[in-house]
């Protein structure tokens, strides 16, 4: 087995609200630049976009995994992530069939379908910044049923996490983990989130902008990266481990 | 101001809790973020809200809340429904948005009125 920098919450330029730098290429260069072995490519509701990254990051060291961001009715915001694009996009089209409106790019930002040449392919039309109508409990049945990780996404934040939207986590919600931002130190997170053991905890960097990518992370003691081992990894199973990056409470927010 | 008082000035749906609408009203609370009305509702508020989840009863249970609102249309799920039905928790819908709902409980005097 072997250790694994993972950082598995990362925005494309397909995302409405991230930099357009956020493309296929440069991703893959800074992932591995920054010793990054493993990503997941989590777009607002959408998995147009981790094709082109898998493609880009192919035959080198960095193993990409397509997901997404999605955004259920409650407005909580919940990862999925598959080990192939067939099963993201089974979940794709379950997310299809529960979004309404157009975006408008004025407004949201541009949603850029890239190839992995880092070309323009289309632009999406769907406004995958809204929400979805699908409840909570179904969405993560269907990561599930698709053989995905679902991992509940920044519940130190106020909007658009678990936590914020619903109070607390319900119970009977099988989550596989629980992500906190690096806005929030270890000390404090323990404090709020360790009444929801057994989940475990993971720190992804929810990279909107290049210089974001891994700036926090999780390292992963796997077999191989696979959604298996992680989540075997996330509950210590099988002396598989998962270390979350350290950060301090007095950490200064940005 | 009792529960009743509100449904029939509102024109209010009773989805759970028609045995006990005599609940004294004493102010409200509008929001969608759990978070913020766990943190800020007071016991015997009526609460607009546009979230249906089933955690929305054990907010109300928490802090004592007269009632819930939903508005827009908006129904409880079946889940919500069985579980304010146990913990006895008053949930009450109405096709006006949250807006006009909150104006027309102040028009009633909720919120003006002192809580004694």
């Amino acid at each position: 087995m072997t250790w694994i920098r993972a950082d598995l919450h990362i925005h494309t330029c397909l995302s409405p609200c991230a930099d357009l730098m956020m493309s296929p290429r440069k991703i893959t260069a800074e992932a591995l630049q920054r010793q990054v072995g493993l990503i997941a490519v989590t777009d607002h509701n959408s998995t147009r976009n981790a094709g082109a990254v898998m493609q880009a990051s192919a035959g080198t060291s960095l193993v990409v995994l397509p997901g997404m961001e999605v955004c259920t009715a409650e407005e909580v915001h919940v990862l999925a992530i598959f080990d192939n694009l067939a099963s993201a996009l089974a979940l794709q089209s379950l997310v299809d069939d529960h979004l309404e409106g157009r975006n408008n790019p004025d407004v949201f930002g541009l949603q850029v379908v890239a190839n992995q040449d880092d070309e323009v392919e289309e632009f999406e039309e769907r406004l995958l910044i809204g929400a979805t109508t699908l409840p909570l409990e179904s969405v993560v049945e269907a990561i599930h049923e698709n053989g995905g990780l679902a991992v509940a996404a920044h519940i130190d934040r106020e909007s658009f996490s678990v936590i914020g939207q619903l109070g607390f986590i319900p119970p009977g919600i099988d989550f596989d983990a629980l992500e906190v931002s690096r806005n929030t130190g270890d000390e404090e997170a323990n404090r709020r989130f360790g009444k929801y053991r057994p989940l475990p905890l993971m720190r992804n960097s929810d990279a909107h902008m290049l210089h974001d990518l891994a700036k926090t992370g999780t390292r992963l003691l796997v077999n191989e990266p696979t959604v298996t081992e992680i989540r075997m990894a996330l509950h210590g199973e099988g002396d598989r481990r998962a270390e979350m990056d350290r950060v301090q409470d007095s950490a200064k927010r940005t | 101001m009792t529960v009743r008082h509100i449904v029939e000035k509102l024109g209010l749906t009773v989805c759970c809790g028609s045995e006990t609408l005599n609940r004294h009203v004493t102010g409200g609370y509008a929001g969608d973020l759990l978070s913020d009305v766990m943190a800020n509702s007071t016991a015997g508020n009526v609460w607009i809200t546009m979230q249906v989840h089933t955690n929305i009863v054990a907010i109300a249970v928490l802090k004592e809340l007269a009632a819930i609102i939903l508005v827009n249309g908006r129904r409880p799920t079946e889940e919500t429904l069985a579980r304010a039905g146990e913990e006895k928790i008053i949930i009450l819908s109405g096709s006006a948005q949250a807006f006009e709902t909150a104006g027309r409980l102040y028009a009633l005097g909720i919120g003006i009125e002192s809580p004694c």
